[in-house]
């Protein structure tokens, strides 16, 4: 006798695939037309952009080893949109940011810009945080001609034109940052002994490139790079210690700058510390070295440990509360993002957000998804940052100078004047002297 | 007379899911692949879990294997995708099949830390030649909708056609296997080693043989992962990939294919579904980062306490016994207890 044994795998599928569509549906909305006239009607001018709002998307470490500290960032950007909407918005709309946790995990990334892209049908993909992370993503958004705006990293390859016409960076990259930092200690550390201590991606490379561009080879006795999932860098310190290197310049994440200086004083290894300006933020250095040393049993000052760390900054510093910028920063931080501190990656966040605005309002009244790509191309004025935009057809670059500044007391004071200079080995590095123009007294660029 | 059943089955569904990725949009499309990526991999760990009685926690591991092979085939040799996908299938089941006949004498708990280690050692592989596999930042894995589609074919409706396709096609293999002889062999030694030795089988080749089907389907299942997110990382191939296969496995329904299906769509489904309500409902910051993950455990944790047998095993209470016409169908691999079963089947 034969029993029923039939494989009703059809059946299956069917509920699978109804589960699916009670699950969630599509969401689609395609077509475009061109920017109208300053009379013209709101329209649906692009996906994502409805008469009402503006959807836009974004990844961001949420939680894992690169939140702390640039969990800041969106809730920041997102405050400047707030700020932005209950003002008057975009045209009349209404900037709506989702961003979504992809844990710095490059795999989560695909996933989550996957979700943004197909599913909420964002118009653009804004500061989505991190190299290897948003590396995973920048040739879906271009194939998919998905507006793949100031990306939250420095690294150099978001300037590549021809390859990804779609993408921006938007900080300053991390060769130009390596140059200046390098002709910094060229300078200021003669004859001493130098040693690198990097992340091992774009990032930590980008960076080493452009030191290499400024500091001689025979200066540099050590070079030491980091995994950011391995959290021992104990052998690392020890080889930088062993190599007698007096300065350690450091391309590395708050958490890594931190454990570096941890180490370092374990191993009572004390050299001058010149950290990119991604590791440097003073307030979020000060509480992932008090954690972290709470974890090891022990009590630190943050602040004190932070004392005398040379790195550079692009936006105005945050002691300087004469700047027109960091005022206005003040008074939305107060109003939109009170219970976060007012530090360097609320900063970020805020300026990122600035600049973004300044983007869509060139984009015009009914932009399609090319019109903000041809509005960036276009070049965007001086914002927020201490030196002007690269942006071009050619170039995909954003803020092209910084100035040195050593962390007193917990934050950043600025010690030399500001320098730009591009990314090439031999080009020039040269002071910037025109003045940074004020913020709008609105705190909304003109379109 | 099983393989033609199994075929005719195959069909069915691959109609079924040919519509259902035209009706459905580009993200559900998306959706659809990341489960047949999925399923491969837990339908494997099922069987060797299920079926033969042995744990493994590595799985992920020959996840990375897979999905690792199948982008530096792509990358450097440009074979044709379902090459590739054969070849990644192939070169995981080498994999397994070496680490398989090294913890044959492993039983239990000790095969389970054998195949931790796998899982927590294998991808830092990839982080210390970060020459040949990009390290952190891994490698990206592109692939092209065919022409003959045309160009305005969506390429998440070919993503989820290609991964459907070959999930069917290592489903009904698998379902095969369950119904031969091998299979029935497995449950043998399942439910008694002594027993099944003592009746002629030999024990330990049919223990690596599992353990190499089941590293085969985690390959494969790594290769169409690869393909879906477009790129392979060591970060997605972490112990927690390793413990979300089992955690699919146990909760879909030991030993059974289709609950192998429900697990996996609980894997994909429930994260983003619970994203969405977190975000939609405003939760701030941290709170709104860890509420899916608090969720999604809190689910895992409700399942196994209201059906201690699966999801497969609740439906079949459900359904079994009140209607078999219903029950039955859905009971591939059935577990097989009768003895009279067992003779009838030998016969035939």
């Amino acid at each position: 006798m034969k029993k029923v044994r039939r494989v009703n795998l059809a059946a299956l599928a069917g509920i699978a695939a109804v589960s699916m569509v009670v699950a969630g549906c599509s969401s689609g909305g395609s077509g475009s037309s061109s920017s109208g006239s300053s009379s013209s009607p709101l329209t649906a001018s692009a996906p994502g952009i409805t008469k009402t709002q503006i959807l836009i998307g974004s990844h961001q470490p949420l939680t894992g080893v690169a939140a702390p500290g640039y969990d800041e960032i969106a809730p920041a950007s997102n405050a400047y949109f707030q700020y932005v909407n209950a003002h008057g918005g975009i045209y009349g709309r209404k900037i709506v940011y989702k961003y979504l946790n992809d844990q710095y995990d490059p795999t989560i990334t695909s996933t989550v810009v996957h979700q943004l892209v197909l599913q909420d049908s964002v118009y653009a993909i804004y500061n989505g945080l991190g190299t290897p992370t948003h590396l995973a993503v920048a040739p879906y958004l271009n194939a998919q001609k998905v507006p793949d705006v100031f990306v939250a990293s420095g690294c150099e390859c978001w300037n590549s034109p021809s390859k990804w016409p779609d993408t921006f960076g938007w900080q300053l990259d991390y060769i130009r940052e390596g140059k200046i930092l390098g002709n910094y200690i060229k300078q200021h550390f003669k004859g001493k002994k130098i040693g690198y201590f990097y992340q091992d991606d774009e990032f930590g490379q980008d960076g080493v490139k452009g030191l290499d561009m400024e500091i001689p080879k025979s200066m540099v006795v050590a070079r030491e790079s980091y995994n950011p999932t391995v959290t021992n860098v104990a052998p690392q310190v020890t080889a930088l210690k062993a190599a007698g290197a007096q300065v350690v310049v450091s391309f590395s994440v708050p958490a890594f700058t931190a454990l570096l200086r941890l180490i370092s004083l374990k191993l009572s290894y004390s050299p001058q510390l010149v950290v990119s300006n991604v590791g440097s933020d003073p307030i979020t250095l000060a509480g992932l070295l008090e954690a972290f040393a709470k974890k090891g049993g022990a009590t630190v000052s943050g602040n004190q440990l932070t004392q005398g760390i040379i790195t550079d900054g692009y936006l105005p510093s945050l002691g300087s509360t004469s700047s027109s910028w960091i005022k206005l920063f003040q008074k939305i931080h107060a109003k939109y993002l009170p219970k976060l501190p007012l530090d360097g990656n609320v900063a970020y966040g805020l300026a990122a957000g600035y600049t973004f605005v300044q983007a869509m309002l060139k984009a015009g009244r009914n932009p399609t998804r090319q019109d903000l790509i041809n509005a960036i191309n276009g070049g965007l004025p001086q914002g927020p940052a201490v030196a002007p935009y690269a942006y071009s057809s050619t170039d995909h670059n954003g803020v092209t100078g910084a100035y040195i500044a050593v962390i007193k007391n917990g934050a950043l004071v600025q010690t030399g004047p500001i320098q730009v200079t591009d990314t090439s080995p031999g080009g020039a590095i040269t002071t910037y002297s025109t003045a940074q123009p004020a913020a709008p007294a609105s705190g909304i660029p003109s379109p | 007379m099983t393989l033609l059943r199994h075929l005719a089955a195959a069909v069915g569904v691959a109609v079924i899911l040919g519509v259902a990725s035209v009706m459905l949009g580009a993200y559900r499309d998306y959706q659809m692949a990341e489960v047949a990526a999925y399923v491969v991999a837990v339908a494997g760990l099922s069987l060797l879990i299920g079926l033969s009685g042995q744990i493994s926690i590595g799985n992920g591991a020959f996840m990375a294997i897979g999905g690792y092979a199948s982008a530096l085939l792509l990358l450097h040799l440009g074979w044709p995708l379902e090459v590739v996908f054969v070849a990644a299938t192939v070169i995981a089941a080498v994999a397994g099949a070496v680490f398989g006949i090294a913890a044959a004498r492993l039983r239990g708990p000790y095969l389970a830390g054998a195949t931790l280690m796998l899982a927590v050692a294998l991808p830092s592989i990839a982080i210390q030649y970060p020459g040949v596999f990009g390290g952190d930042q891994g490698l990206p894995v592109t692939i092209t909708t065919p022409a003959f589609l045309g160009a305005t074919f969506p390429p998440t409706r070919w993503l989820a056609w290609l991964t459907c396709a070959a999930a069917l096609i290592a489903l009904i293999l698998l379902a095969n296997l369950g119904h031969s002889r091998i299979g029935r062999s497995w449950r043998a030694l399942r439910d008694d080693e002594v027993a099944a030795a003592l009746a002629g089988l030999n024990v330990a080749r049919l223990q690596v043989l599992a353990f190499v089907i089941s590293a085969a389907c985690a390959g494969l299942g790594g290769a169409l992962l690869a393909v879906v997110s477009g790129i392979v990382a060591p970060g997605a191939y972490t112990l927690t990939l390793s413990i979300a296969l089992l955690t699919a496995t146990v909760v879909g329904g030991l030993g059974t294919l289709p609950g192998a299906l429900w697990g996996s769509l609980l894997l994909v489904l429930v994260p983003s579904y619970l994203t969405n309500v977190a975000a939609s409902h405003g939760l701030s910051g941290a709170a709104s980062s860890s509420v899916p993950i608090a969720v999604y455990g809190v689910v895992l944790i409700l399942v196994m306490l209201v059906f201690p047998t699966g999801i497969q095993g609740a439906l079949r209470r459900l359904f079994g016994s009140a209607s078999p016409a219903v029950g039955a169908p859905l009971s591939v691999w059935r577990r097989h207890t009768s003895a009279s079963e067992h003779q009838e089947e030998g016969t035939t």
